[in-house]
């Protein structure tokens, strides 16, 4: 019988196999980050460890960092140590940093791709649980936690249960594809196998839904993966994939031996079999708006903010989680989508804050002004993503309709610099989680497409971005 | 780490399901660089109003749970983050054992790492045991959990079982493949990033 990706990727990194235990599995590209890295560089130091491969490990500052004016001294003490650790670890133990004045700072997971650290066939691992980002590209990637950074750092291994396989099949074509995007394909799917369908897998999106989108998309839906709990997310590499890291300052000097070695060998056999399966069909989706406090409790813009029991389809624990979403939100159920009025609009982050999330937002906002009831910003995922970006004159555009024009870094996706909501206020976020407290404590968070955060600016309420003229 | 002792205590219900690491942890607490002192910032925003006064609605805040050294909580626990920060955190405050129908994987894998049990078991047991108010017994060895009226058999991965019991430093065992590691290298075909 044939192989899927996922378990053609596993096989061909095991380097202990036992029975019934765990595998040890070869990281090839190791990425780290100031927030869950610092306890890890201790316990090197504790055991007089040191880091197996700097060469296949590469950190940068992301979690933490102001995105105002760099020049100025960093305010939060906390956030400084952090950040002064970072560059001390990578110095004493020999990684390449990019810094907080590097041109190539960024979200981990926008820079790995565009500087092509990120190549198919790899396995990616990083503090981090977006690490799955990197699996659009045909890499096995995914998050871990700090004791594992540690074990990676010393070993360049882990030990790892091996996941199922998820083949989640996107069938069709969108009829608007500027105002339905893949942040709505991949909540769509959230919604449907919900925050746990996931769990104990990695998933292969494909099927022509995803064939038909472009890299920076597939990293949009291989991102939230997580937030479906699977383990990893997966594209086959095919020519998009290879024509995006092609050229990129780290792309190997053998690239194209690799990618001749890859297009055969980097796809699910015909005959493989997966353990789990879904199909979305996309013909007529439209906008997804989250109205609740797990990436699940999503609905479609023309919708109206439901009850806990059409929520819950009579599972209590279900229902009592909604109700208490619903109270945390303050909405009531009957509530039109597109009458809920916003204060914030936040657009970034490691799911929405790359060229052509930038590029499109800007369609939308072109000519216009932002709500005067509404404070919005735009984060670029990286230093690299924000030069791009004012190349073409977006930062322009964005300026001129009162939007923040701001430096790279996670910012108000998870609120750990000082982006963050007052209690009360409600945003209209491209991040990818809108857990209680997540972008600010007593904030509220609706996960949308960076159109549907553009076009909710200007109005002060949500639209359905249909509606407008984006091409 | 220390290895893993049989658990007698009273359990400390949380009714939720989808419990996500930013509630066991909330990120202004992830700016430590050390390890310890995380469990006074457990639940943070559940446990504690915006004065920092306890809430006297949130279950570790009710003093018939103090001592409790076993959660018993619901569906996909530890989902989101992959914060080992809410791990730290947990056992600091003293839990030992957390029960659930199911738990998120990157939370799941954490607790292995810190001597932390997890064990997942059916929803109607796991609802069960959150009425339970007399104390329970968790023996890993047996893979057992007894309550005054019953004896519940666990499932764990036998690997996993042996690292919690023996307390195995993981990176120490991994070292001992350290040939094994550089025959790979050799024939690894992803070159250096620099």
């Amino acid at each position: 019988m044939g192989k899927t990706l996922f378990e053609k990727l596993w096989a061909s990194h095991i380097v202990v196999e036992k029975q019934d235990a765990p595998s040890l599995i070869y990281v090839d590209r190791h990425l780290v980050h100031e927030v869950t890295s610092p306890q890890a560089f201790d316990g090197l130091r504790i055991n007089n460890r040191k880091v197996r491969r700097p060469d296949l490990t590469i950190a940068t500052m992301d979690h933490n960092v102001p995105t105002n004016d760099r020049s100025l001294p960093i305010l939060d003490q906390t956030s400084a140590i952090q950040i002064q650790t970072l560059e001390k670890n990578c110095k004493d133990f020999g990684i390449k940093l990019f810094d907080i004045n590097s041109p190539n700072q960024g979200i981990v997971h926008v820079i790995g791709p565009q500087l092509g650290i990120t190549l198919p066939g790899s396995t990616i691992v990083c503090g981090d649980s977006h690490t799955s980002t990197h699996g659009a590209f045909g890499a096995l990637a995914f998050g871990i936690g700090t004791s594992d950074v540690e074990h990676v750092l010393a070993s360049q291994t882990l030990w790892l249960e091996k996941p199922k396989s998820f083949e989640i099949r996107v069938e069709g074509k969108r009829k608007n594809p500027h105002a339905v995007t893949a942040k709505d394909i991949v909540l769509s799917i959230i919604k449907n196998i919900g925050t746990g369908g996931g769990t104990g897998t990695v998933i292969e999106y494909c099927g022509e839904g995803i064939t038909d989108l472009s890299m920076e998309q597939r990293m949009t839906i291989c991102n939230m993966s997580i937030e479906a709990g699977a383990r990893a997310g997966l594209v086959a590499p095919d020519e998009k994939t290879f024509d995006y890291l092609r050229g990129r300052e780290y792309t190997p000097k053998n690239y194209e031996s690799l990618v001749d070695s890859w297009r055969d060998e980097l796809k699910t056999d015909g005959d493989a079999k997966f353990e789990k399966q879904f199909i979305l069909h996309i013909d007529d989706i439209v906008p997804q708006v989250s109205w609740g406090t797990n990436p699940g409790m999503t609905c479609d813009v023309t919708e109206l903010v439901p009850s806990p029991d059409e929520f819950s389809k009579g599972d209590l624990n279900q229902k009592k989680g909604a109700q208490k979403a619903l109270d945390y939100m303050d909405l009531k159920p009957g509530t039109p989508i597109v009458d809920i009025q916003i204060d914030r609009v936040f657009i970034g982050s490691c799911t929405n804050a790359r060229l052509e999330d930038l590029i499109e937002a800007s369609k939308v906002i072109r000519g216009q002004k932002v709500s005067s009831t509404v404070k919005a910003m735009v984060v670029p995922g990286s230093q690299m993503v924000k030069k791009q970006a004012e190349d073409i004159g977006l930062d322009k555009i964005f300026i001129d309709a009162n939007f923040e024009w701001r430096e790279a870094g996670c910012s108000m996706c998870l609120g750990m610099n000082p982006d963050i909501l007052s209690p009360g206020e409600r945003c209209a976020s491209t991040s990818n989680r809108n857990f209680e407290g997540r972008q600010g404590t007593g904030g509220r968070t609706h996960l949308v497409s960076p159109v549907m955060a553009a076009a909710a600016a200007i109005k002060g309420h949500f639209v359905d971005v249909r509606e407008w003229d984006l091409n | 780490m220390e290895s893993f002792k049989t658990v007698k205590s009273i359990i400390t219900p949380l009714d939720e399901v989808n419990v996500d690491t930013d509630q066991i942890v909330p990120k202004q607490f992830l700016k430590l660089v050390q390890k310890s002192g995380f469990g006074k910032f457990l639940f943070f925003n559940w446990r504690f109003d915006e004065k920092e006064n306890p809430k006297s609605d949130f279950v570790l805040n009710d003093s018939k749970y103090d001592g409790s050294n076993i959660l018993v909580t619901g569906d996909n626990f530890g989902c989101g983050s992959s914060r080992e920060h809410a791990v730290w955190a947990l056992q600091d405050y003293g839990f030992a054992v957390i029960i659930a129908p199911s738990f998120a994987d990157i939370f799941f894998s954490n607790c292995f790492k810190n001597g932390i049990l997890p064990i997942s078991l059916d929803q109607k047991i796991v609802e069960n045991l959150q009425q339970t108010t007399d104390a329970i017994e968790v023996n890993l060895e047996t893979q057992t959990i007894k309550t005054s009226s019953d004896e519940i058999h666990f499932e764990i991965d036998s690997h996993m079982k042996k690292i919690l019991l023996e307390g195995l430093d993981d990176i120490s065992q991994t070292l001992q493949f350290e040939d094994k590691i550089t025959d790979f290298e050799k024939r690894s075909k992803i070159p250096s990033v620099l």
